[in-house]
Order: structure tokens, then C-alpha cells, then sequence
């Protein structure tokens, strides 16, 4: 057998103390397409951007072509002929195709300063027409379609000799028509020989295109072997199968039966569909579903961030339509942002005036509001040791250089000082070390017992599993699926969360 | 609706130079006669040359305030140059010198040190602005004859500042729309992190527009020094503000990535030309000019400003 195109060999990388990729090692034939699943987090995007340059290696070795392969530049990896087609995808609007295919590598006639366009046209209708993509070489890639952007990705990639082309989830936002198109051209390139990995939820496509398959789970392997060997049942069943070592506090409350927030047939063309739910004062609601699933979505829309067309929110039976954030905030709702670093904290600033920020109206003295520094720093001492905020940690410090889990204690803080009644966590214990994500579920469950409802939205399942009272499945912009605690199923949530893809063939 | 107004924005600019023409052509017949559009034009001449340079700063979303300091350095260093009996063979070149110095030192802070272009180039500004006033200490300065020459010799019966504005119209437009330079300057644009990943070479692309900047204001310089025959301490004052009004009245996005100078740009420094002279021909207040002004600024930021939010609507459908 010749040498495989590339081989992993012990990849070991942590985050914060945590590791996201144990021991990993699988190789790439030559010409062979690989399918990699595994659920939201378990190590399959870190170990691409290890092959992208993006991220260094603890330990452990790639071999591209037999030779040792330490990619440190995105650049790098891509001169070595690894090409990405993302999700997001990296080509210039503004610019045509033919000048996104060459931005870096103009032909110029000799002695013109001017970019030779008869030959990028020429060439560029030529890569087009071998991806079966007709449309002019001069055309704005922004009145592309997203589906026939991504077919100019492969194109760019092709002409850059590209050796390993990677496929992130690149069907999510195609229609169906586009998806067949890129299936077809993606067996024309197989039969060109070229290498592909193949990274998708949707576990059909991934047994009908590649040869082979690779499963993670919890940043190791749990499966690997040719696609014929295995059903969309039995990767179900790699992908989550795992006992539970999460520890979660003891919950002493229950859910009331008091209808706390009633959400009725929220509705946004291309975001939701339809979402009704309701949440009980005390509950701990779970939301459940993929990465693009609308999840953040309903968040932002039910704390006014973004405009819905249609359906009603109410708190307590009165309407909460049309209200900002701001006058949300007044109502008792606080929103904990998935990223806490961009949208939940001030970085430079310090950690007591990060935490003063929702209330600083509260400590206002006389009618001209001067900020009263005085009522303030109680309340804020109060809220520290109720997060239980690391004691070294002094109030002047930027908030910047405290960790991961302190961080995301002072946004708790920063909203358990407005005293919530309706508290959405979105992602509460992203990239947090164990011991500090306990303490997040104890302040959850806290708030949760003195009457307040809480909506967390979470990619990690057993953290779901572990922490509410009830789940919901979103999918698609759509809910699926609801189970109370008794009925908690690991199986039938990720069987709801990936829907239609799992147990219904795509018509095609 | 919506399909009517992202045409109508794209042509904004036309339409409201066409607007403008007809509106002080109403108002006074001696507006509309040929000796008068040349003179627009004329007048045009070296905001439009500045703000050339104003469009390849703000392409890569960038902004440089320091052109009207350096338009006044460049022409500080001629006058002194001139009085003391140099020839214009050696003032001109030392004047472009001056640009490209200011136009480097931009640069370098911007990309070497990772200072926010607004931040960087109004340092600059009050530096050059002091730097001038030292020189010139503070006094108007005559220029000799052999200057007002550049501003009024005449070929095919047109000025010359005219031709210097065309000559250089035209440069611009082939760098920007045919060669390498050009088209990774709207990549930078675009996304100036993507670019990188993507190996463009995103200093030394914003390098290069901030020396064409200060090139362009140079250049504006002498066309200024030629029409006005002389330096005073206000000399290129706020001519910034033209230039940005004029590159974003023509189409060009403050925030990178989108606009051209021809005609964009172009139609920008004639549409603001030609209000400031229709209302001279009307026998306008002068207190109303520089509302008259500030209003057409307003408007092209407003225009921006929907353009953005079309665009915005009009992605999201895909």
C-alpha cells in the first residue's frame, strides 16, 4: 500500500485544563474520503484547525506524505495543499470570482503593471466548468447564491492544487437542489483522487459519500472503519455512548406549577418557526440542538435583541411585546451571552465596575442619581460571596486577567444583582474547569428555588441532562421535542436535535 | 420598493449633481453656461485631487484627516523655497517629497505600531498644521509668477488644473480597478483579517494608500498654490472634511471595501464645487455656504448610512 496522505499520530491538546483531544491517531489514504462526526464538542473542529494552522499541538504528530507536517500559519497549511470549505465562508463579496480565485497570484502581462484579465477569465471559466458552475468569471460573488458560493470555494481550492480538501457542515445552508450538485461534484473530485474529509451532523450523507469513517467522542476515538460498516444507529450510539461523570449539586427545590413565562408561536422567517413553550416559576428548562439551530436565536429575541414578525411573550400573563432590552432588564429578565468575552464583560474594566453595570441606577443618590459609591460596594461585596468570586481577585482588577471561571462569575454576579425572575443562560459553562461549573450549577439552582425560572441553552449534553427539570429539542428553527426529567434519553434527544437527517433518507 | 431603491441609491450621486445643475440653472442662466461648468471644475480641481487620495484610504476602511496639514506643509516648503529663488524644477519635486514623507509617517504608526488610523492622522494633522505655521511664521506668503502659471495656463482652452485632475482620475481608476495593488486593496477592505489568512499582503497595502494619500494632497497643493498665487495660515484647512465628503458622496463606504473615483469621487468634488458656485452666482448670503455645505455632507452620510442597510437586507434574503 502506498503512503497514506496524512497521518495522526497521538494528537493530545487542552484547553484551560481540559482536555479536548486524548490520544488521537487515525490515517487518510490517499484518495480515500473520510467521514468525521461526533457530537457538538468533541474535539472533531479542534483537530481540523490543528490541520489548518490554527491551532499548535500539545503533543503528539501529523505526517503529511510521510514527512512531519507543524503547520503554524493558516498560510502554511495551505501551501502544503490543505484547503477548507467552512461553513462561514472565506471569499471576498465585493470582488468577482475570477479576482477572489487569483487575489494573491494576479497574472500580469510582462512589463504591464495591469493585471492580465483575459487570462484569469479564461482560466477561471475553465475551473468553473469543471466544478459545473455556469455563471461569468466576472461576476460579484455577492449575488452568488450561499450554494454556489461554496462551489467557487472548491473551485479556488482546485486551483490551488489543493491535495486535502476538508468539508465543514457544508450542506446546512444549501437547498436541496444545491446539496445534490455539491454531492455530485464531490464524486467527480473522488474520482480525480483527491483526499477529502467530510465533516457533517448529517450521518446519511456522511454513510452514502465516504469510504471510510471516523467517530469522536469526548475528544477520542470511539469508532473508525469503513462507512459499510456502520448504520446511522450504531453512530448514534458512538457518538453519545458514555456514562455520566459530571458532578452536579443537589438539587433541594422543585418546579412550581406557576406558569412564570408563556411563549406562544414566536415566529422569523429563515430563524424560527413557531416556538411555544412555557416556563414554570422554579423551573430549570433545558434548550437542546445543534450548532445553528436557532438556539442563540430564540435567546436574543426573547431578550429583545433582535425583532421577531410574529407570536407573543408574556411574563405573568402581561405581554412583553416590542420591549427593549433594557426594559426587559427592569422586568427581571437577565441574559447570560455565549461568548462573555465580546458581549458579556467590559475586559478592561474592573471587576467591580463590571458587576455594577445592570444596577448602577439602584445606587443613585438624590434626584440627580449621583452614584453612590458607598451603597454600591455593600452590594457588591454581598455578590461576591455569593458567587463565591476567588478572594484574590481584587475589585480594581481588569476583568481581563482573572480565569475563565471568574469571569463568567462576575457576569452571574453582574445579573444576580438585578435580582432575576427570568434568567437565560446561554452556553454557562463554555471553556470552565470542572470545579467552577459546579458552582455555576449550584448558583442556578439557588436562584431557581427562590422562584425564579431559568432557560439554559447548552451544547453539552449530559451538562443538560444533569442540570433540568425539563429539556427541549430545537431544530431548524423549529422545537421537535420535549422531555421531562423521568423521560431523559441521550438517544432521543441528539435522534430529535439532528431530525430528519437520522432516520428519514433525504429524497434524493 | 426595495427593488427601487438600491438602484436609486447606486445613482444617487448622479441624480442629485443632475438635481443641483437644473436646480441653479432655474435660478440664474449664467450657471449653466460652458466658461462656468469649466470653472466648476476648475475649482473642483484640488479637492477632487485630495479626495482621490481620501478614496484609497477609505477603501481599506481606513480615514486619513492629515491632508489639509499636509497641503499646507507642502505649500509652507514651496513658499519658502520660492522666496528665496528656487526654481520651480526643484520646488515641485521636494513638494511631493513632503507627501510622501507625511504620507510614510502615517504609515509606519498605522502599521508598524498598530495605531488607529483616525487617531494617527490627527496627530498628524495638528503637527503638520503647527509645523506649517512655523515655517510661514505665521504670515501670508506671495508666491512668485512662475506659479500662477500652473493655474492658469490653458491647453485646448481648458486650465491646466483641470487636466492635472483628469490625468490623475484616470491613474487612480486603472490602479484601483486593473492592477494587483488595486483589487487587494478591497479585499483589505472587505475584511482585513480574511486578506491576511488569505496571503495578501495587508501592511504593505495599507502603506501604500496612505502614501497615495499624501501624494494626492501634494499634488492638490500645487494646484491650490497655482489658483491662489499665494500661502496663507488657513491654506487647506479642513480640506479633509471636502475630500471625505466628496469620496463618500460619490459611493465610496466608510467602511472599506466599496467606492471608485471615477465617477464616484469625481461626481462628489463637482457636486459640492457646484452648490459653493451656484450659490456665488445667485448671489447667495455667504453665511448660508457653509450650511449650505455641512448640508450636503449630512446628506452623503445619511445616503451611506441607507446604502448600508440596503446591502444589509439584501444579504440576509440570500
Amino acid at each position: 500500500m502506498s503512503t497514506p496522505l496524512v497521518q495522526f499520530s497521538g494528537i493530545t491538546k487542552s484547553y484551560f485544563g481540559v482536555e479536548v483531544l486524548k490520544n488521537i491517531s487515525f490515517t487518510l489514504p490517499a484518495g480515500s474520503m473520510t467521514g468525521l462526526v461526533g457530537e457538538n464538542g468533541a474535539g472533531k473542529s479542534t483537530l481540523m484547525n490543528i490541520l489548518g494552522g490554527n491551532v499548535a499541538v500539545d503533543s503528539g504528530s501529523i505526517l503529511l506524505n510521510g514527512k512531519t507536517f507543524v503547520p503554524s500559519t493558516p498560510q502554511e497549511s495551505a501551501e502544503h495543499g490543505i484547503a477548507f470549505i467552512h461553513q462561514e465562508l472565506n471569499l471576498f463579496p465585493n470582488l468577482t470570482i475570477a479576482e477572489n480565485l487569483f487575489l494573491t497570484r494576479f497574472p500580469r502581462a510582462t512589463g504591464s503593471p495591469f493585471i492580465d484579465r483575459q487570462t484569469i477569465h479564461r482560466r477561471t471559466s475553465e475551473l468553473l466548468a469543471e466544478i459545473g458552475l455556469d455563471v461569468s468569471p466576472q461576476r460579484l460573488v455577492e449575488t452568488l447564491s450561499a450554494g454556489e458560493r461554496q462551489l467557487v470555494e472548491i473551485a479556488k481550492a482546485l486551483s490551488m492544487d489543493a491535495r486535502l480538501i476538508i468539508f465543514d457542515e457544508p450542506t446546512t445552508s444549501l437547498s436541496i437542489r444545491e446539496t445534490d450538485r455539491l454531492f455530485a461534484l464531490i464524486s467527480r473530485l473522488r474520482e480525480r483522487k483527491l483526499t477529502m474529509i467530510y465533516i457533517s451532523h448529517a450521518l446519511t450523507d456522511v454513510l452514502r459519500l465516504c469510504d471510510r469513517i471516523v467517530v469522536l467522542r469526548d475528544g477520542e476515538i470511539a469508532g473508525s472503519g469503513r462507512a459499510d460498516e456502520f448504520t446511522t444507529e450504531r453512530l448514534v450510539t458512538l457518538m453519545v455512548g458514555r456514562t455520566m461523570n459530571q458532578l452536579f449539586p443537589t438539587r433541594s427545590g422543585k418546579p412550581t406549577n406557576q406558569t412564570l413565562l408563556e411563549v406562544s408561536g414566536l415566529t422569523q422567517p429563515d430563524v424560527l418557526r413557531n416556538i411555544s413553550f412555557t416556563l414554570k416559576r422554579g423551573e430549570v428548562l433545558g434548550l437542546s440542538g445543534l450548532m445553528g439551530a436557532g438556539r442563540t436565536e430564540l435567546a436574543r429575541i426573547l431578550f429583545g435583541l433582535d425583532p421577531c414578525a410574529s407570536g407573543t411573550v408574556a411574563l405573568e400573563g402581561k405581554s412583553l411585546n416590542r420591549l427593549s432590552p433594557r426594559q426587559l432588564i427592569q422586568r427581571g429578565f437577565a441574559f447570560l451571552t455565549e461568548n462573555r468575552r465580546s458581549e458579556g464583560l467590559c475586559m478592561d474594566a474592573s471587576v467591580a465596575d463590571n458587576l455594577a453595570l445592570t444596577t448602577l441606577t439602584e445606587h443613585g443618590r438624590t434626584t440627580v442619581r449621583w452614584l453612590s459609591n458607598e451603597s454600591g460596594r455593600k452590594a457588591m461585596q454581598r455578590i461576591r460571596g455569593v458567587v463565591r468570586l476567588d478572594p484574590k481577585a481584587s475589585d480594581n482588577q481588569a476583568v481581563r486577567t482573572l480565569s475563565g471561571g471568574n469571569q463568567q462569575k462576575v457576569v452571574l454576579g453582574k445579573w444576580l444583582l438585578i435580582r432575576p425572575r427570568v434568567f437565560i443562560l446561554d452556553e454557562p459553562t463554555r471553556g470552565i474547569d470542572v470545579g467552577a461549573k459546579y458552582e455555576i450549577y449550584r448558583l442556578i439552582y439557588e436562584l431557581a428555588d427562590q422562584g425564579a425560572g431559568i432557560f439554559v441553552i447548552s451544547s453539552e449534553m449530559e451538562e443538560l441532562m444533569g442540570l433540568c427539570d425539563r429539556i427541549l429539542v430545537m431544530k431548524a428553527g423549529e422545537l421537535v421535542d420535549e422531555l421531562p426529567r423521568e423521560e431523559f434519553d441521550r438517544e432521543r434527544i441528539l435522534r430529535g436535535a439532528l431530525g430528519g437527517t437520522v432516520f428519514q433518507e433525504r429524497s434524493s | 420598493m426595495k427593488r427601487l431603491t438600491k438602484p436609486l441609491l447606486q445613482f444617487a450621486p448622479l441624480l442629485l449633481f443632475i438635481g443641483v445643475l437644473l436646480f441653479f440653472g432655474c435660478q440664474s442662466p449664467r450657471f449653466l453656461e460652458v466658461r462656468n461648468l469649466i470653472n466648476i471644475i476648475v475649482q473642483a480641481s484640488s479637492t477632487g485631487i485630495v479626495a482621490i487620495g481620501m478614496t484609497f484610504v477609505l477603501l481599506t476602511a481606513g480615514v486619513d484627516l492629515s491632508v489639509g496639514a499636509i497641503m499646507f506643509v507642502a505649500a509652507a516648503v514651496a513658499g519658502k523655497l520660492a522666496v528665496s529663488g528656487r526654481s520651480m524644477f526643484l520646488i515641485l519635486p521636494v513638494m511631493v517629497s513632503v507627501g510622501l514623507c507625511v504620507g510614510a509617517f502615517n504609515a509606519f504608526f498605522i502599521t508598524r505600531l498598530r495605531v488607529v488610523a483616525f487617531i494617527v492622522t490627527l496627530a498628524t494633522l495638528f503637527i503638520g498644521r503647527g509645523l506649517g505655521l512655523r515655517i510661514t511664521e505665521t504670515r501670508a506668503m506671495n508666491l512668485p509668477d512662475s506659479f500662477l502659471m500652473i493655474g492658469s495656463f490653458r491647453w485646448l482652452s481648458v486650465p491646466l488644473p483641470a487636466w492635472i485632475l483628469a490625468g490623475l482620475l484616470l491613474i487612480a481608476h486603472l490602479i484601483l480597478t486593473r492592477t494587483p495593488f488595486g483589487r487587494q486593496i478591497f479585499a483589505v477592505g472587505a475584511d482585513a483579517e480574511m486578506a491576511r489568512k488569505a496571503g495578501v499582503r495587508t501592511k504593505t497595502i495599507l502603506a501604500g494608500v496612505y502614501l497615495v494619500s499624501g501624494v494626492c494632497a501634494a499634488i492638490a497643493a500645487m494646484v491650490s498654490l497655482g489658483q491662489l498665487g499665494a500661502v496663507s495660515p488657513k491654506f487647506g484647512e479642513q480640506k479633509e472634511f471636502a475630500a471625505i465628503a466628496a469620496a463618500v458622496l460619490g459611493g465610496t463606504s466608510l467602511f472599506g471595501g466599496r467606492g471608485n473615483v471615477f465617477p464616484g469621487t469625481l461626481l462628489g468634488a463637482l457636486l459640492i464645487q457646484s452648490i459653493e458656485n451656484g450659490l456665488v452666482v445667485m448671489n447667495a448670503n455667504p453665511y448660508i455656504y457653509p450650511m449650505a455645505t455641512s448640508a450636503v455632507i449630512f446628506t452623503a452620510v445619511v445616503m451611506e448610512s441607507l446604502r448600508n442597510r440596503v446591502r444589509r437586507s439584501s444579504a440576509a434574503v440570500l
